[in-house]
């Protein structure tokens, strides 16, 4: 299960200064990762349907910021936010970082990750489904386009990224 | 030895890709209105992304069922027939229906494209489904999760069609294609909308402690405890207090998916022509991971060898598997 405080009586002292440095210095290139996401996949707009413009705050547990997405093609926002100035979210999605990347890339089901508890979802379900079924609907990994995009480096962090984190909600593979 | 087809979900283009990679004979899948039990946010087929899709398919040699498996309201058919016009058009190679308006419009419609009787038709007797094979020329039914698999061999060697039972996935299986239980508390249905538990009414809350809510329309249907495992936001898979049970129990279902993988052989052996994956709303990670497992299950046993059955606890609604009525008609 995911931790159950809120997610601002989550911040220890310090880490406020912390999450604002993280924010800033992510930021370019979150931006680039999105922009280059939506040129690369116009066709997840359209089972966005109304939810172009809903606010989605996804919440990495263990990281000390969140991710604010606002998937309008008009005027994309994907943004890292400290949690104590987060938005007012229409939808809320909330699980271990990598479990979370995992399910944008397709490696793990999202309805399973809910029924093991390791996924919180709140706020407009509907808005949610969309979302996954959007992201759900694309070719290829999101996670390698994104660290792709960086090079060696990019690669690396995404290795050390997989390595660092235990995998045990996956199911099991047919060998 | 039956041709033990594999039936696989699709509920998006790129699901039916990764379905038809991982082994499927057949996709089903549907369009984005309600016409198909599926209608959900963000799911299924435009017209163009099921053209692609059935050449997809049919470059590698898999089948393109389309599901028309709702409910017309009066009045409103036509959304049905156009649906099946654009399906024949575009060349699937069956329609899966439930409504008998539908279904004697494609018979006489496209006499050549292959019916399938859904299973929200809910024909469990041999009477009613040679009714079904005898008036609009039904080649196949999907049988109600609520028959042994004595029975299902009975009613086998009295019907002139070939049999598909479900084998994996959702276990909601009250009373197939006439439940109305969403439609109390929603205003949509199930069987004429296409959904159970619309998602624009369904709340998750979070309580303090860790536990979890579930709610349709404003009503609490689950609570789970925080290290509990979740189901879906069901009516006939919620727990309710009564005055002889206040403690809560399941008054219906229980949140638990149907797994007839150690069921194979017998079914095989009993006559089934092909085994069917719930899932459509699953991902495309669910639909890889079960279409594999069930693949090698299925080409294991049709050689003659002890089929080695994935783990798929992991995937199950509240990670519980069950062999249901196909096991004992007492599964609960």
């Amino acid at each position: 299960m995911i931790p159950t405080s809120e997610p601002k009586a989550r911040l220890r002292p310090g880490e406020g200064a912390i999450a604002r440095l993280a924010c800033l210095v992510l930021q370019p290139v979150l931006t680039r990762v999105v922009r280059r996401v939506a040129a690369r996949h116009p066709s997840l707009f359209a089972r966005l349907g109304p939810h172009q413009t809903t606010d989605f705050l996804i919440d990495p547990v263990e990281l000390p910021f969140a991710l604010h997405l606002r998937p309008d093609p008009q005027a994309l926002v994907f943004r890292a936010v400290p949690r104590d100035t987060a938005p007012q979210a229409g939808a809320t999605i909330r699980g271990r970082f990598l479990l979370l990347l995992e399910l944008i890339d397709a490696e793990q089901d999202g309805d399973a990750a809910f029924f093991s508890r390791d996924l919180e979802v709140s706020g407009d379900t509907e808005a949610v489904v969309r979302l996954r079924n959007a992201l759900d609907d694309m070719d290829g990994s999101l996670a390698e386009e994104a660290s792709a995009m960086f090079g060696v480096p990019g690669r690396a962090v995404l290795a050390r990224l997989r390595r660092a984190y235990p995998d045990a909600t996956k199911p099991q593979e047919y060998a | 030895m039956s041709l033990a087809e594999l039936i696989c979900p699709a509920g998006t283009p790129a699901a039916l890709r990764t379905a038809v990679d991982a082994g499927a004979d057949a996709v089903y899948c549907g369009f984005q209105d309600a016409t198909n039990a599926r209608n959900f946010p963000g799911l299924n087929f435009t017209p163009v992304e099921l053209a692609e899709a059935v050449a997809y398919a049919h470059a590698r040699g898999t089948k393109v069922l389309l599901a028309l498996n709702t409910y017309p309201p009066a009045g409103k058919v036509d959304l049905w027939r156009q649906a099946a016009d654009t399906g024949a058009r575009l060349g699937v190679d069956a329609f899966i229906v439930a409504d008998m308006g539908v279904a004697d419009y494609i018979a006489r419609t496209y006499p050549g494209i292959r019916l399938h009787l859904s299973v929200q038709a809910a024909a469990s007797s041999p009477e009613a489904i040679r009714y079904y094979c005898e008036n609009f020329g039904v080649k196949r039914v999907v049988l109600p999760r609520i028959l042994t698999i004595p029975e299902i061999r009975q009613i086998r060697r009295e019907i002139p069609c070939e049999i598909e039972t479900f084998i994996f996935g959702n276990h909601g299986l009250m009373v197939e294609g006439r439940c109305s239980l969403t439609n109390y508390l929603t205003g949509q249905s199930t069987n004429m909308d296409g959904v159970c538990s619309p998602a624009s009414d369904v709340e998750y809350v979070r309580d303090a402690d860790g536990s979890m809510s579930s709610q349709l329309a404003g009503f609490t249907i689950d609570r789970f405890g925080p290290e509990e495992k979740a189901g879906y936001p069901t009516i006939c898979k919620g727990r309710y207090a009564a005055p002889h049970r206040p403690e809560g129990y399941y008054a219906f279902e229980e949140p638990v998916s149907l797994n007839l993988s150690r069921l194979l052989p017998e079914l095989i052996e009993a006559g089934v022509h092909a085994f069917k994956i719930e899932g459509r709303q699953r991902s495309k990670s669910y639909v890889r991971s079960v279409v594999r497992a069930f693949r090698a299950a299925v080409d294991d046993i049709k050689a003659g060898r002890e089929a080695n059955i994935a783990d798929l606890i992991a995937l199950t609604e509240g990670q519980k598997q069950t062999q249901g009525a196909f096991e004992t008609k007492k599964w609960r």
